[in-house]
């Protein structure tokens, strides 16, 4: 490679990464404890609560939805969601139909009795961690902002695998020069961690600029795969008077008799059309759970108008999420998740670290020259 | 001579890190595919580089 196509990857490396680097550092620090979150969850869960009956029948769904919603200020269902484990359902409200996450209220209920249920502890700590991963704070643009920040560290990965070649082409894999300079030591350090975590970062990284990019999916899913299903209602809000859910429930189920029920999005919300129930549900096989395919039934007139597998978009939305968190796989994988998050912090630190060293050595070196040699007329 | 020398010489620097790129990609694709012994495939190949390159950089610290 040639001094000067070297100089050029370096310059990419350097200023892609040196913009990213305090939001990854950010990202890797909130994303260690998000691997972990189930087994957290579970440890800040003080909340004991078993069905009373567990071989009691459950309710139907219009009269717990009713009970669920009276105690309740915001009394527009959004979304309804059924737990896999154990007979409770956990309903989302909002003033309006397409309310925005923080004036959601959600709760969850005792699918035998109607009975609210104690909320889960601890969940609080996960959420803001969450929240602080997902998007700062700020909503879409934030979310948008930190997939920048994404793209930005997948141009560092590939140059920095382009720069890998002219740093290492004298060394064997894995040699760390530790009795030479700091510089020498750390950058022999970098080199190798960031070799060993080339193809994990880069599918996290891919992965979560996908999910940066949920909201826009979503939308695009809902304006082409359900056009269909609301032309002629364009103009039109949700109905006033809705069909019954359970019954919506009912048909779905028939519909798609071999998946999991995993949650009803209420017309008008996020999920689904001004003018329908969007009852999804999930597959039962390790890869198909991940997959959600909704049945639409009118919610005027309680009939279905059809099952929507989801097109591949969406799939791969959903697939990035095991794929980003690292939530699957048994606790060993998440361990060697954690690992290699650390790993990237260090890839992180001794990048930081090399640019003040090469900072530092070029003024020095400038320092010098301006003493020892004698100053050339500048060219004009 | 020389671009078969370069050749030979870019084989050989990034051949382990291909490998172990290779390894990880198989292993965060078998968990997802399954469990039991595609849970422990992936343990095995996503894992076992670190393990390794952990101790060849013992090895060859000079």
């Amino acid at each position: 490679m040639k001094q000067r196509t070297i100089r050029a990857w370096s310059a990419v490396h350097t200023w892609t990464s040196l913009v990213s680097t305090a939001f990854l550092l950010m990202l890797c620090l909130t994303g260690l404890p998000l691997i972990f979150h189930d087994e957290i969850d579970a440890a800040l869960d003080t909340s004991v609560w078993a069905p009373p009956d567990p071989t009691a029948k459950q309710l139907n769904l219009d009269t717990l939805l009713d009970r669920a919603l009276a105690g309740r200020d915001a009394k527009v269902p959004l979304f309804m969601s059924f737990d896999d484990d154990r007979p409770v359902i956990n309903v989302t409200s909002g003033p309006r139909p397409d309310a925005p996450g923080r004036d959601m209220q959600i709760a969850s209920y005792d699918a035998t009795s109607g009975e609210a249920i104690p909320p889960k502890t601890g969940g609080a700590v996960m959420e803001f961690i969450l929240q602080l991963h997902t998007d700062m704070f700020l909503g879409l643009p934030g979310m948008l902002f930190l997939g920048a920040m994404g793209l930005l560290m997948v141009i560092a990965i590939v140059s920095g695998l382009v720069l890998y070649a002219p740093f290492m082409r004298k060394l064997d894999f894995a040699t760390v020069r530790h009795t030479r300079s700091t510089r020498i030591k750390w950058l022999d350090l970098h080199n190798l961690l960031g070799a060993v975590s080339l193809a994990w970062l880069t599918v996290v990284g891919i992965t979560g600029i996908v999910h940066t990019l949920a909201n826009p999916i979503i939308d695009t899913w809902k304006k082409t795969e359900l056009a269909d299903l609301t032309a002629g209602y364009e103009d039109q809000s949700v109905p006033n008077k809705m069909a019954s859910l359970d019954s919506a429930v009912r048909q779905a189920r028939q519909a798609l008799p071999d998946m999991t029920l995993q949650f009803v999005a209420f017309p008008g919300g996020s999920f689904s059309t001004n003018q329908h129930y969007a009852v999804f549900f999930h597959g039962n096989t390790p890869v198909t759970r991940f997959m959600i395919t909704p049945a639409l039934i009118n919610a005027e007139t309680g009939k279905l108008d059809g099952v929507r597998p989801m097109p591949w978009y969406t799939k791969a939305l959903s697939l990035s999420k095991p794929l980003h968190f690292g939530d699957y796989g048994g606790l060993p994988l998440k361990i060697i998740w954690l690992v290699l998050d650390l790993v990237t912090i260090i890839v992180l630190a001794t990048g930081l670290y090399l640019w003040f060293a090469r900072q530092r050595a070029s003024t020095a070196d400038i320092r010098v020259r301006r003493h020892v040699a004698p100053r050339k007329p500048a060219a004009g | 001579m020389k671009p078969i020398k370069q050749q030979r010489g870019l084989t050989r620097t990034f051949a382990a890190p291909m490998l172990i790129a290779a390894l990880t990609l198989v292993g965060l694709i078998a968990a997802l595919l399954g469990g039991g012994i595609y849970d422990i495939a992936a343990w095995i190949t996503v894992g076992g580089p670190l393990i390794v390159a952990t101790v060849l950089a013992w090895r060859r610290r000079r």
